[in-house]
């Protein structure tokens, strides 16, 4: 049930996109708790997608460029 | 049902807005010209909301992302895509054998502070262009639009693990992108 911290990135990209099953949400639960690496990676997935949803909605988008 | 004259100024001054995003989500110039073009035709052909510019702007983004998903439809059918070697696996660099992290990511300082700026929509906007299109694409509408993985499968015909690998590797890619030119931008990128 050890996931390797490769593992575990996909796991937390799929998790963006798929309902994990329970024993993929329990190992990776494990994982993130005690691997720093993996949680600050998790933490920058959800990040990039609220990153994501604020792209070119500013007001004055255009006016950027 | 007839717009105004002023409405119509109204609408056609959305138009360079309206390319912009159409050209950050399609990733073509033409595409996107003529997604913003269908977009304008059908504002003009409706009844315009009367309140002021944000809430047109609102309404006609709401109308040029069904023009956008209809030209994503229409390549992916045009160009379906290869499925050979699309595991996502030129990342195993970054790993040790073992699947431990060469360089484990480090925490990024506040990174929702960056959401107040815009400079960093311009970091991020130039990170997504470093992204092979069909990957941008399929970015885009899962995390900008927020389409389900499902219905991405279908629009575009992949199959949900080809799907997957797609959003995996644009995550991979903007993540390091931005730790480089913005998260990280103290230190000199590592080449």
């Amino acid at each position: 049930m050890m996931l390797t911290c490769k593992e575990v990135s996909r796991l937390v990209s799929q998790g963006l996109d798929r309902k994990l099953g329970f024993g993929e949400r329990v190992a990776l639960r494990l994982h993130l708790a005690i691997c720093e690496g993996c949680a600050n990676f998790s933490g920058q997935m959800q990040f990039l997608r609220r990153a994501a949803r604020g792209l070119a909605t500013a007001e004055d988008a255009d006016e950027r460029g | 049902m007839t717009q105004t004259n002023e409405t119509r100024t109204r609408i056609e001054d959305e138009r360079a807005y309206l390319l912009r995003y159409a050209t950050l989500q399609l990733r073509d110039r033409s595409a996107a010209e003529d997604a913003v073009q269908e977009t304008l035709l059908a504002a003009l052909a409706a009844q315009a909301p009367f309140a002021g510019r944000s809430k047109l702007r609102t309404w006609l983004t709401g109308i040029l992302k069904h023009k956008i998903i209809d030209a994503m439809r229409r390549a992916g059918r045009e160009a379906p895509l290869p499925e050979e070697s699309e595991d996502g696996s030129e990342f195993d660099v970054l790993f040790e054998t073992g699947g431990h992290w060469r360089e484990p990511p480090p925490t990024w300082q506040n990174p929702d502070s960056a959401l107040e700026q815009k400079r960093f929509f311009v970091a991020l906007e130039a990170c997504l262009a470093r992204l092979p299109a069909k990957t941008a694409q399929v970015f885009m509408m899962r995390e900008h639009m927020g389409v389900e993985t499902g219905d991405i499968c279908k629009e575009i015909g992949i199959t949900p693990t080809h799907c997957w690998v797609l959003l995996y590797r644009a995550r991979m890619v903007l993540r390091l992108c931005l730790e480089e030119t913005w998260f990280g931008a103290k230190e000199p990128p590592q080449r």
